[in-house]
């Protein structure tokens, strides 16, 4: 009885793969290692250095920021025009998810329950590819169709329907001179721009009820709004909420859109923009940035209350 | 609804998808009070005849009645019949006291009581204090008791189970054939299930309908189709069976007809053992023995096909032995034709 029972080892290769297989743990501490010492140098830090310069603030008179423990920079968000920008820019948030979420569900319902094959492939196609070309040459595209000359207003003609257009336009707040200069264009645009980020993750919510969910669901007497409103929406719910993440969030921090395509009121994406640089006003642009984070936290505080997250 | 109505009545139904027919001309009727099974091997139609009764396949052509009402046309939610599903599909963002309570939810039962009605239908299936417990905490044959007491709970006139214990482990399946039992007789519900374990149909059911190809081949009691096949389709799928060619059997003693022989019928014996008169005999080799617990399989090439027969453990019998089969003649049953 002379055969080994081990096959004789093969060189280092082999002697490391020996030891990785007797000690699991030191695989994962070396996979682990490098992007936890990224996400906890790079990412938490500077976001605790934002959090830093949030409590100093800027002496008025030299424009020099003093590094001074304070809670005056976060008074000065409660100042009117900085609580307008606030405001102005959740509301805008709020609109924009729930316009997206309205838009998106039939046509993550669609793609979930029945699109098959060549159809579902067209659906990947036609919501992944506007987020495949540029951000920028999409946004002025959009003032182009919303401009006073633009193809909106050229349709309006040709339809008829150009008393409709000045009509809208003549609201108060939410009109303007143009399309594009009004809150109307920047809603819009904002809507189209992050739609795909609501329509995925309510598509994959959707996915995951099982076709035999709704039959069950009918079975015991449940007619077809019924299932919906007791079976279908609270399952896709935790998808909606994933969305509304991305659209919520994605708004709230954008400078870019409402420079382009809307009236000079600023958001706060723009506030903190021309805060910390032509102003050089750091603590403030710091503070700003903390109000948004800090909304996305009560409101996944609140989603979660309301049962959002069950079902995960 | 008269008082002579059947339960379930298919008259000629068939459902096709596409070019196959999933249901071929099956008329049926179903009697009230009956635990009724459909058995078949996959793809025979008989879960699509569940659905059917359930409202979620409508017929291609035929008729489907429900106590005396045509059901044409009817969604599953109009009908007051409920169905336990294969995979029990529990829905997972409510309680179990919830998905117990839903149909009455639906039906705007107040909450007092359908909390109420939802405990006892617990009670009934032996789960009581579970109400507030979630489905993802339960084991599988729990589940199986949440929906058997959310589909119960609604008092239903029909009741579907669709390959209610094919998640379940053996012995499991074993005490849950019991509970299904005792839980029809005293509720008196009409019981139609669907089930490929031809075991649990023969001890489950009253009457047994048997599918093959989208057609229904035989219908009768557990022992009807057991010991009386029609076919060599049901012999062959309801338990084990020897099939007997035309020829083999005329000359032992049975007729010329394809012919059904269970194994357990058959004796093995010394080659030069006495055979009573009225018991047919063949020699033959032994080829294979299968020791499987409880019996042990022994399959003998005689002259012309090779038998199986299956003996209490432990005989004494080795391969290549020559030994003699005894069978009583009785037990050669002449079936249709050779299908």
């Amino acid at each position: 009885m002379t055969a080994a029972v081990a096959e004789r080892q093969r060189g280092i290769g082999g002697a490391i793969s020996d030891l990785f297989f007797a000690r699991p743990q030191l695989v994962t501490f070396l996979l682990l290692t490098p992007p936890l010492l990224w996400i906890g140098v790079v990412y938490i830090g500077s976001l605790f250095a934002l959090l830093l310069q949030s409590f100093y603030s800027l002496d008025d008179f030299s424009g020099l920021v003093v590094h001074e423990f304070t809670l005056a920079t976060y008074e000065q968000l409660f100042e009117a025009s900085n609580a307008q920008i606030i405001l102005r820019t959740v509301t805008m948030a709020a609109l924009v998810t729930v316009a997206s979420a309205i838009i998106a569900f039939p046509i993550a319902y669609y793609a979930a329950r029945y699109a098959r094959g060549w159809t579902k492939a067209l659906f990947y196609l036609a919501v992944m590819m506007p987020l495949w070309s540029s951000y920028l040459v999409k946004v002025y595209a959009w003032k182009l169709i919303l401009a006073k000359e633009g193809i909106i207003t050229w349709f309006a003609n040709e339809l008829h329907l150009r008393w409709l257009l000045d009509g809208i336009l003549a609201l108060p707040v939410v009109g303007g001179p143009s399309l594009s200069f009004s809150y109307i264009g920047t809603f819009l645009v904002f809507v189209y721009i992050w739609l795909p980020y609501m329509i995925l993750p309510t598509q994959a919510a959707l996915e995951r009820v099982p076709a035999n969910f709704i039959e069950a669901s009918a079975d015991l007497g449940a007619d077809p709004r019924q299932t919906f409103r007791t079976v279908i929406f609270p399952l896709a719910l935790p998808g909606i909420v994933a969305g509304s993440i991305f659209t919520f969030s994605l708004t709230l921090g954008d400078y870019i859109i409402p420079q382009i395509v809307g009236n000079s009121r600023l958001m706060i994406g723009q506030a903190v923009y021309t805060l910390q640089g032509t102003a050089g006003n750091i603590p403030l642009a710091a503070a700003f940035t903390v109000v948004p984070m800090l909304i996305m936290a009560i409101y996944l505080w609140m989603a979660k209350r309301m049962g959002a997250f069950n079902v995960l | 609804m008269s008082f002579m109505s059947p339960a379930v009545r298919f008259q000629n139904v068939s459902r096709r998808f596409g070019s196959v027919r999933a249901v071929d001309n099956v008329s049926l009727d179903i009697e009230p009070g009956e635990f009724f099974a459909l058995l078949g091997p996959s793809g025979s139609g008989k879960t699509t005849c569940l659905r059917l009764i359930a409202g979620f396949e409508q017929p291609d052509e035929g008729h489907i009645e429900i106590f005396g009402e045509t059901a044409d046309g009817v969604p599953p939610y109009r009908r007051n019949v409920n169905t336990v599903f294969q995979d029990y599909a529990l829905f997972p963002h409510m309680t179990v006291g919830e998905n117990v309570a839903y149909g009455l939810m639906i039906k705007g039962v107040g909450k007092a009581e359908r909390e109420e009605k939802a405990k006892s239908a617990l009670a009934m299936v032996k789960l009581a204090g579970y109400e507030s417990r979630r489905t993802a905490q339960l084991s599988g044959g729990q589940r199986q008791r949440v929906a058997l007491a959310r589909a119960l709970v609604n008092g239903p006139k029909v009741l579907l189970l669709d390959e209610p214990l094919g998640a379940l482990d053996l012995k499991l399946r074993e005490q849950m054939q019991e509970e299904l039992k005792s839980l029809q007789t005293s509720l008196g519900i009409t019981f139609v299930f669907v089930t490929h374990d031809q075991g649990e149909a023969l001890s489950m059911a009253n009457r047994v309908a048997i599918f093959n190809e989208g057609k229904i081949v035989q219908v009768g009691t557990p022992s009807d189709v057991y010991e009386r096949p029609t076919s060599r389709f049901v012999a062959d799928f309801v338990g084990s069976s020897n099939v007997l060619s035309p020829e083999f059997a005329a000359t032992h003693g049975g007729r010329a007809a394809w012919t059904s022989l269970r194994p357990e019928k058959i004796q093995i014996a010394p080659q030069n053992a006495l055979v009573p008169a009225a018991c047919a005999h063949a020699k033959g080799i032994v080829t294979a023995i299968s020791y499987q617990g409880a019996v042990t399989r022994i399959t003998v090439a005689t002259e012309k096909l090779a038998l199986i027969a299956t003996t209490p453990a432990g005989t004494d019998v080795r391969k290549g032995d020559s030994v003699s089969l005894i069978w009583p003649k009785s037990a050669m049953v002449a079936m249709g034709e050779g299908a």
